[in-house]
């Protein structure tokens, strides 16, 4: 099968790489990148287990062909923490227990990320809007919901 | 949290470090930075993907298996059918004598369910895998199904498993678990009313957010390290070794990291092909289950009909009750001899009742094999239990909460099972529940206790 070469931008550094044409963005940071972070769950798009942020917007990387993305910069919850010190997303969901088997969570963080980005004071409608694309068995999402707007809450620039 | 000390004040002691207060998980600093490691963040150089070709008939003879052509795929490494694999018939159970072997690895001259494993194709890549399995050829010979637990039951109907002779286990008390108290037709015969009620479920699929899968290492001291998901480790070490004759120290099982369960994870179904395909080819192997094969493969649980039958008086007490239950094994037994006998344990549910008569049945159908799942062999019992509870409340003018009150056991009430009730608590619960819920209820209720004649 022929390869393509890939080039983008992942967590800030630069990544190269000659993939099989036809490779989904997730099995390509997966199994080539060795970025584990985004999960398969369904491979079709239906669980968001799998969601990166390609050039600032939520996309699922098991429906990206990763020879598309050149170029891209990519965002990947492994690449979140800085310095060892947790994003205020990572934080909330470690203090308020919005995590369980954890399998949904860094789909879940990238949505909400994608969130904050744009809408920094959201409503509880918007949490639940912006995560309605991402499965979580578990939990149940009310912990998950509270863990975003307290991470919202957090930000100095919604204060009072 | 509130903790309500006026309960059980002469046992509690209430030097509690831990409990009211919130503790970190260890678990959860991995999960919010993507780096706990789920088996299939494993990833080996030259790693093979297993595919299956499964059944498309719900119970067929198998004439003939031809993989020439599956063979002959570009990137196909190895190919296995039952004769491959060295115990191909065994029951997850058997680890605790309960027999019989019943279900093959892979299928050996029949199929029992839509969607049995029959061809297993190790290929370069997943792709190469699938289109490979599409060329197995397989000629079968369709044969009548049953998929009704009580069609299943009936006289002439097709045997499903052979391995068993009917289409029910055979227990060491008969066709069914039995529980025997008091004299249950004397209960009805004296009972203001008599209420029976027939209740049935289907089968409910876990939906982990992690399909089933594992992923297999040969190391170079002739052991195979595997990475899985399973929830029952030592059932699937101990499984593989009889499946593949293989001792224990030959196989290292690496799990913990589980992406969602249920209990559906239960069952020892991939990773004794997988090891037998990386012990052939001396190759890393992954077999994980697409969603489809989650959904429509992986064991749900199990459908059931409950049929109770119970004598009430008009002051609230339940004189009588009789259940059968039928729990639908589909093809094979893996856990499922065991979830009907806990139903049998289970009920009556939590009330005294002095005439009880129980006969549970696990029941074999041409349906996806069932098998464990949050409160296996016992919830879809409680939901029977309890709406019945609530039809007999309703026919006899009580209230829903307090006919449960009255019913409900307390300490030293001698259960059908001949075990005397300890540490009920039920009637506590209850309490609490209508203070909570606001849920209006007699004051001599509010004032009962579950201790050994407390009112």
């Amino acid at each position: 099968m022929a390869k393509v070469p890939v080039q983008f931008t992942l967590n800030g550094s630069e990544k190269a790489e000659f993939i099989d044409s036809g490779t989904t963005l997730l099995n390509a940071l997966r199994d080539k990148i060795g970025d584990t972070s985004p999960k398969g769950g369904c491979h079709q798009g239906t669980c968001g287990a799998c969601s990166v942020i390609i050039d600032g917007e939520l996309r699922l990387s098991c429906l990206m062909l990763a020879e598309t993305c050149n170029g891209a910069t990519i965002t990947t919850t492994s690449g979140l923490a800085v310095g060892g010190v947790l994003h205020p997303l990572q934080r909330a969901f470690l203090d308020t227990f919005a995590t369980q088997c954890g399998f949904c969570t860094p789909g879940m963080i990238m949505a909400a990320k994608v969130l904050l980005d744009h809408t920094p004071n959201p409503s509880r409608e918007d949490v639940v809007e912006a995560l309605s694309g991402n499965i979580c068995r578990c939990t149940g999402y009310e912990p998950i919901i509270r863990a975003v707007l307290a991470a919202a809450r957090a930000n100095p620039q919604n204060a009072a | 949290m509130e903790l309500r000390k006026s309960y059980f004040a002469d046992v509690r002691k209430d030097d509690l470090h831990e409990i009211g207060q919130p503790r970190p998980r260890s678990d959860s600093p991995g999960h919010v930075t993507g780096r706990t490691a789920y088996f299939a963040d494993r990833n080996f150089p030259g790693m093979l993907h297993l595919k299956m070709v499964r059944s498309p008939h719900h119970h067929a003879r198998i004439r003939s298996i031809d993989t020439s052509e599956a063979e002959k795929h570009p990137g196909v490494i190895k190919v296995l059918t039952a004769k491959d694999v060295p115990h191909n018939v065994y029951t997850i159970l058997i680890l605790i004598q309960v027999g019989p072997e019943d279900e093959t690895v892979l299928a050996d001259g029949k199929v029992r369910w839509k969607g049995e494993a029959v061809v297993a194709v190790l290929a370069e890549t997943e792709r190469a895998a699938q289109e490979a399995a599409a060329k197995v050829k397989v000629d079968y010979e369709v044969l009548p199904a049953v998929f009704d637990m009580e069609e299943a039951l009936k006289p002439g109907a097709p045997i499903v498993n052979e391995y068993h002779g009917q289409n029910y286990y055979l227990y060491d008390s008969g066709a069914c678990r039995k529980v025997r108290f008091g004299d249950v037709e004397a209960g009805f015969a004296q009972a203001d009313h008599v209420l029976e009620q027939s209740y049935q479920s289907s089968p409910i699929e876990h939906a982990p957010t992690e399909t089933t899968g594992c992923v297999v290492a040969p190391e170079g001291n002739d052991r195979f390290t595997c990475h899985t998901n399973t929830q029952a480790m030592f059932f699937t070490l101990d499984n593989t070794s009889i499946i593949l004759q293989m001792p224990g120290s030959k196989l290292h099982f690496v799990g913990g990291t589980v992406g969602g369960g249920f209990g559906g994870k239960v069952d020892v179904i991939v990773e004794p092909i997988a090891i037998l395909g990386a012990k052939l080819t001396g190759r890393p192997v992954c077999f994980i289950y697409s969603r489809e094969e989650e959904m429509q493969i992986s064991s749900p649980r199990a459908a059931e009909k409950v049929v109770i039958k119970d004598g009430v008086m008009k002051d609230g007490r339940i004189v009588a009750r009789k259940v059968t239950g039928y729990t639908d094994a589909g093809a094979y037994s893996r856990h499922s001899p065991y979830g009907a006998q806990k139903g049998a344990g289970h009920y009556p549910g939590p009330y005294t009742v002095p005439n009880v008569w129980i006969d549970t049945y696990c029941v074999y159908t041409n349906r996806t094999p069932s098998s464990a799942m949050r409160g296996f062999g016992v919830t879809i019992g409680d939901f029977a239990l309890e709406v019945q509870m609530d039809k007999l409340a309703r026919l006899i003018g009580m209230d829903p909460l307090e006919f449960r009150f009255i019913n409900a056991y307390r300490d030293g009430d001698m259960k059908a099972h001949r075990q005397p009730t300890e540490g009920a608590a039920l009637i506590e619960c209850m309490q609490e529940a209508a203070r909570v819920a606001n849920w209006p209820v007699a004051e001599k209720y509010m004032a009962m206790s579950s201790y050994k004649n407390g009112a």
